[in-house]
């Protein structure tokens, strides 16, 4: 599998691309928190409005984010179809009523209330997933450090974050390799053995790549206790770029979609809307 | 001192790392259908006992942080919070452990696996599925039922594979006074 598209970054030259990867996370943030708290319903529409929107501005086709696309999709029908065989009564527990809309089996029914609920749910991940889309995909992973620094992360942390981005495709590479010279001495880790022998089987591929991680992880710090790393208390970052007006515009955006969804949503006093009563 | 600093952050960058590749490319069925063996929560359960729980919960939460990303949804933040939790509380135990000094006997076997056994199934039993309810109002029996077979995946995957790596990597190292005079 190609080691680059760990997180798919398509550069583009668009309103969105142009913000600061700070302001994308800031968004980003925001935003996803505004869609997980509310599970009012016009709120949701609302929100879905401008995340469908910032996506069209971002020149980002569908096509080119289809993986992730099927992958929520199938998600969100496998959570749907949980939900409902664990408890096809969620809808009627928080809407307060019943209305049989088709008689299936035992305790499983189909409820107006029920169905209700499941919609509000996969809104959810409606109005999340361009957005998430969008900052995995218009934000050079480069700038993430600096980002995650902005918004008050300590930077030993970003750094390490930054590392880890770094890092990630090689240690797949070190795993493949690993991997293969030792299924080619006769490890076997798929369903032919037994489940105990599997997990012994799967030490035998996880501690060379443990031992050559952990002679990495003296290498890269003896290389940045060399160049001084931590004496300061701030740092600067080579790819931060100054905050413009589409950075403010972006953040005022995400502030008042988080406001006007948490006024909105608990206004009665309840995350839900009802429109059964 | 300054020097261990530096490997904290170099080794959470790493940790998060490794935890991201297994988690995310690495899948051994475990025999009930549509549920993995996470791999991933042994290296954690080792990490965090060598780095401690500021590095074990960092990286739980930058690892399943990435993961989430990577499939390109929001992050699950009542999972991504409970791996935390797993890192900090296994790294609570790491000085009762010392990894690093290369003793790795019955007593730090036992103390390694009640530390992980404890962690994961607060962590699945409890913060996952009481966050998910809190956050996403999902229906409890459907978390719980999830929640429990994560706790009994990754104790086990924890305790056994990562007792085994712990014990393996103990044996690499030198220990104080081995050297005998002759």
């Amino acid at each position: 599998m190609a080691a680059t598209t760990v997180l798919n970054y398509l550069p583009r030259k668009s309103p969105v691309h142009a913000l600061t990867g700070a302001t994308k996370l800031a968004f980003f943030l925001l935003f996803t928190f505004a869609s997980m708290v509310t599970y009012d319903t016009r709120v949701l529409l609302v929100l879905m409005v401008f995340s469908f929107a910032a996506f069209r501005l971002s020149r980002i086709r569908i096509r080119e984010v289809r993986f992730m696309l099927v992958f929520m999709l199938v998600f969100l029908l496998l959570n749907n179809f949980f939900i409902y065989l664990f408890d096809p009564d969620q809808g009627t527990k928080i809407y307060g009523t019943r209305h049989v809309l088709l008689h299936i089996a035992g305790r499983y029914d189909v409820t107006s209330e029920q169905l209700f609920y499941m919609l509000n749910i996969s809104l959810k991940y409606f109005v999340a997933l361009p957005v998430a889309i969008l900052f995995i995909s218009a934000t050079n992973p480069s700038e993430f450090a600096a980002s995650l620094n902005k918004i008050g992360v300590p930077y030993r942390i970003g750094y390490a974050v930054s590392i880890a981005l770094r890092y990630i495709p090689d240690i797949q590479r070190d795993y493949h390799n690993i991997s293969q010279a030792q299924q080619a001495r006769g490890v076997e880790l798929g369903k032919k053995e037994k489940l105990v022998k599997r997990l012994k089987n799967s030490v035998s591929i996880l501690l060379p790549l443990i031992m050559s991680s952990l002679a990495r992880v003296d290498v890269i710090s003896n290389a940045m206790e060399l160049r001084g790393f931590g004496k300061h208390k701030k740092r600067t970052w080579y790819v931060e770029r100054p905050f413009r007006k589409g950075d403010w515009i972006a953040l005022g955006l995400g502030a008042a979609l988080l406001a006007m969804s948490l006024i909105v949503t608990f206004w009665d006093g309840n995350r839900f809307y009802n429109p059964f009563v | 001192m300054k020097n261990t600093s530096i490997k904290t952050v170099v080794a959470i960058g790493i940790g998060a790392a490794l935890f991201f590749v297994l988690g995310r490319f690495v899948a051994i069925p475990s025999g009930v259908p549509n549920t993995n063996i996470s791999l991933q929560y042994a290296v954690l359960g080792l990490l965090a006992a060598m780095y401690g729980p500021v590095a074990g919960g960092l990286i739980g939460f930058i690892g399943h942080t990435l993961i989430d990303l990577s499939w390109g949804g929001s992050p699950w933040w009542s999972w991504v919070i409970a791996s935390a939790f797993v890192g900090v509380v296994v790294g609570l135990f790491a000085k009762k452990i010392s990894l690093e000094e290369g003793n790795f006997g019955k007593k730090e076997v036992i103390t390694f696996a009640i530390a992980n056994v404890v962690a994961n199934v607060v962590a699945w039993l409890g913060i996952a599925p009481v966050l998910d309810i809190l956050i996403y109002a999902e229906p409890a029996s459907k978390v719980f039922a999830q929640g429990a077979m994560a706790a009994v995946v990754n104790s086990l995957t924890a305790v056994i594979v990562g007792a085994l790596l712990a014990a393996a990597y103990a044996k690499t190292i030198a220990k104080k006074g081995s050297l005998d005079k002759e």
